[in-house]
């Protein structure tokens, strides 16, 4: 077991900063999730302290050791890839020893943890399996296993669970988190879904662009995130996000006036609010949503809409996801309610948003502006 | 059973091939065949007779009598085990030579980034352009100056590596999964562990077409034997038999019969490796 510290480290392939200026401290015992669209600089971070790939700059520590310039085998750190990475042509007891074995330790040493880590992850009765004869769950399992066998500091794992089918996926999610709860092993976990990142994380790393966004606990990261495309990453569906004036105090979007904060300078924001702190008002400060689709969940209803505005852009939307056909100056709006409310397509609702449940970003920097509460 | 039944239990007839006896092309495969089997029935046939009847006009293809005496002469006359000899040493040394050298010169060109790596692949793959009688003279100077004139080292050392079997190990190699050599590197393997115990025996098909290959060519190599080897004792199986073919009189069924026993560890290696053969000759358009 042991802290995680990455100091001023840069990662540079030929003109891209793959990871730009990461400074970093993973706790001992800590969950660590580095998240972010792909291309942001995560796996590559995870590769730099394996040790698979070489800084271009700073330093990284496991431990109190300096590890820049040794090898990944002397790193003391296990690693779960995202294809598994199964040796094909071992079984799986092979493939749990392989790691001791090339480590000279004792072979009945070697027996005692294989066995105990196969009986931890049911791997019991396919020990004389080759990978190809395994389901993905069990593959995934075994990868585990052969990381957890070693015993090591860190535990590094780049998208363990994006294989699975989802059923799976949320199963294996928890027996992680279980897992960890029970071991305590320090782990830095990659991902791009931000739905493990929120369950798992101890504390997360939005990344963008080779880049830090906010690093902070799930909660936090979600209730104050700290520029625009943390807001439009992190929550789904993701953050209404407009165009707005601060002026008198008063936030002016559209048709929409809502209580101004204290303390904030007058001038163009960008107004977001998460889709389940939209409400239906009677009256007070509110404005007008046109429902456009209606996806009932269940356990809630997803409500696309639109409302008088101009959309603001947090850098964070999938490319694929096209903007969706809206007239003149209206701004789509998406908001979550309680499953009783099922309006219809082509009503109009009005609908408010607590003062306190308001986020501004700076146009410019896409910084929060956080009011001062007095 | 009734019919109903037996659709039942039959599996889809699409997977099942046509239930005709042959496919249409082998009304064009077997006279094909037939044209390449005719010389060697024949070579067989000729190891069979008597000297008179080899050069009977037009030739007999059925000996008055099998004379297996002919392969008893041969062994006795001329130092037939020896050439034997020498060529498989010569031949099992240069696969050997080729298994271990193109997978680690292959390895390397394949996954470790070293200063230069790329000019000089380029470079190697550029011999395989230059055809042997261009290198041939330097190639021998060379030998000659290592002092291994009239021996089988000249036969051997050239041949430990080629550029051919390292372009086809890297290709090859460059089609596993990295995160493979990864992960065995997290585990606590060394480089050299990692082909050892990874890489390698991952690779049986590609060593095993590189290996037949090899065999193929350096058993029935006679022009680099034929410039280097003068003593009959150090001659290959290839060299010896044109020793059979004299200036004033040839016999033609000694001959035949020494050729038989050359050809059989061929064939035995042919009807064994079948498949690698055709991967062979399938992977030297292998796509970059």
């Amino acid at each position: 077991m042991a802290e995680v510290t990455l100091d001023h480290v840069s990662k540079r392939f030929q003109e891209v900063d793959a990871v730009d200026d990461l400074s970093l401290t993973i706790a001992d015992g800590e969950f660590l999730i580095l998240v972010g669209p792909s291309g942001c600089g995560k796996t590559t971070a995870l590769r730099l302290i394996a040790g698979l790939e070489k800084g271009t700059a700073g330093t990284i520590r496991i431990g109190d050791r300096v590890v820049n310039d040794v090898t990944p085998r002397d790193r003391d750190i296990a690693m779960v890839f995202q294809n598994y990475a199964l040796y094909p042509h071992m079984s799986v007891y092979k493939n749990l020893a392989f790691g001791l074995k090339e480590r000279k330790t004792p072979k009945p040493e070697i027996e005692r943890r294989v066995r105990e880590v196969g009986e931890m992850l049911g791997l019991k009765d396919l020990m004389k399996r080759r990978p190809a004869q395994l389901s993905g769950g069990q593959r995934q399992r075994v990868a585990m296993g052969r990381a957890l066998v070693r015993e090591p500091a860190v535990f590094l794992m780049d998208e363990p669970l994006s294989n699975l089918d989802a059923k799976l996926r949320v199963q294996m999610r928890a027996e992680l988190k279980r897992l960890h709860q029970r071991l305590g092993i320090t782990t830095i976990y990659v991902t791009h879904d931000q739905v493990e990142a929120m369950t798992l994380a101890d504390r997360v790393v939005v990344m963008a662009n080779g880049k830090v966004q906010q690093i902070g606990r799930p909660q936090e990261v979600y209730g104050a995130p700290a520029n625009l495309f943390v807001a439009g990453f992190i929550g789904s569906p993701p953050m209404n996000l407009l165009r707005a004036n601060v002026a008198d105090g008063e936030i002016v979007a559209g048709s929409m006036r809502l209580p101004g904060p204290a303390g904030v300078a007058g001038g163009e924001v960008a107004l977001g609010f998460r889709p389940e702190d939209v409400q239906v008002v009677e009256d007070g400060p509110s404005f007008e949503l046109v429902v456009d689709v209606v996806e009932p969940l269940g356990n809630l209803v997803v409500v696309h809409g639109s409302t008088e505005g101009t959309p603001v852009q947090s850098g964070a939307e999938e490319e694929e996801e096209l903007p969706m056909v809206v007239s003149g100056s209206r701004t789509q709006v998406t908001a979550v309610f309680a499953p009783e409310l099922e309006p219809a397509p082509g009503a109009t609702l009005r609908v408010g948003v607590a003062p306190r449940r308001v986020h501004l970003f700076d146009l410019r920097t896409g910084t929060a502006i956080r009011p001062r509460h007095d | 059973m009734t019919d109903v039944d037996a659709s039942v239990i039959e599996p889809p007839a699409k997977q099942r091939r046509p239930s005709l006896l042959f496919s249409r092309w082998h009304l064009v495969l077997l006279p094909i065949a037939l044209v390449m089997v005719v010389p060697l029935v024949w070579m067989a046939v000729t190891s069979l007779q008597t000297l008179n009847e080899t050069r009977h006009y037009p030739p007999t293809l059925v000996p008055s009598s099998l004379r297996f005496k002919n392969y008893g002469d041969v062994l006795r006359d001329t130092p037939f085990a020896r050439w034997f000899v020498n060529t498989l040493v010569v031949t099992l040394v240069s696969v050997v030579g080729n298994l271990i050298f193109c997978s680690l010169a292959g390895y390397a060109f394949a996954r470790i980034r070293f200063f230069g790596r790329n000019v000089t692949f380029v470079l190697i793959l550029a011999t395989l352009m230059v055809p042997f009688q261009v290198t041939v003279i330097p190639t021998f100077l060379i030998v000659r100056q290592l002092g291994m004139i009239d021996t089988l080292g000249a036969l051997i050392v050239p041949n430990l590596a080629g550029a051919f079997g390292i372009f086809m190990l890297r290709q090859f190699f460059l089609t596993l999964p990295v995160e493979l050599e990864e992960a065995a590197r997290i585990d606590g393997a060394t480089r050299l562990g990692v082909l050892l115990k990874i890489v390698l025996p991952l690779s049986g098909p590609a060593l095993a077409t590189l290996a037949v290959i090899t065999f193929l060519w350096t058993w029935n190599d006679f022009f680099w034997p034929l410039i280097t080897i003068y003593s009959a004792n150090n001659m290959t199986l290839q060299l010896g038999l044109a020793t059979f073919q004299g200036a004033h009189q040839t016999n033609t069924n000694l001959l035949m019969a020494a050729n038989v026993m050359s050809v059989l560890p061929m064939l035995i290696i042919f009807f064994l490796a079948q498949r690698y053969f055709i991967r062979g000759i399938a992977t030297t358009g292998l796509k970059g």
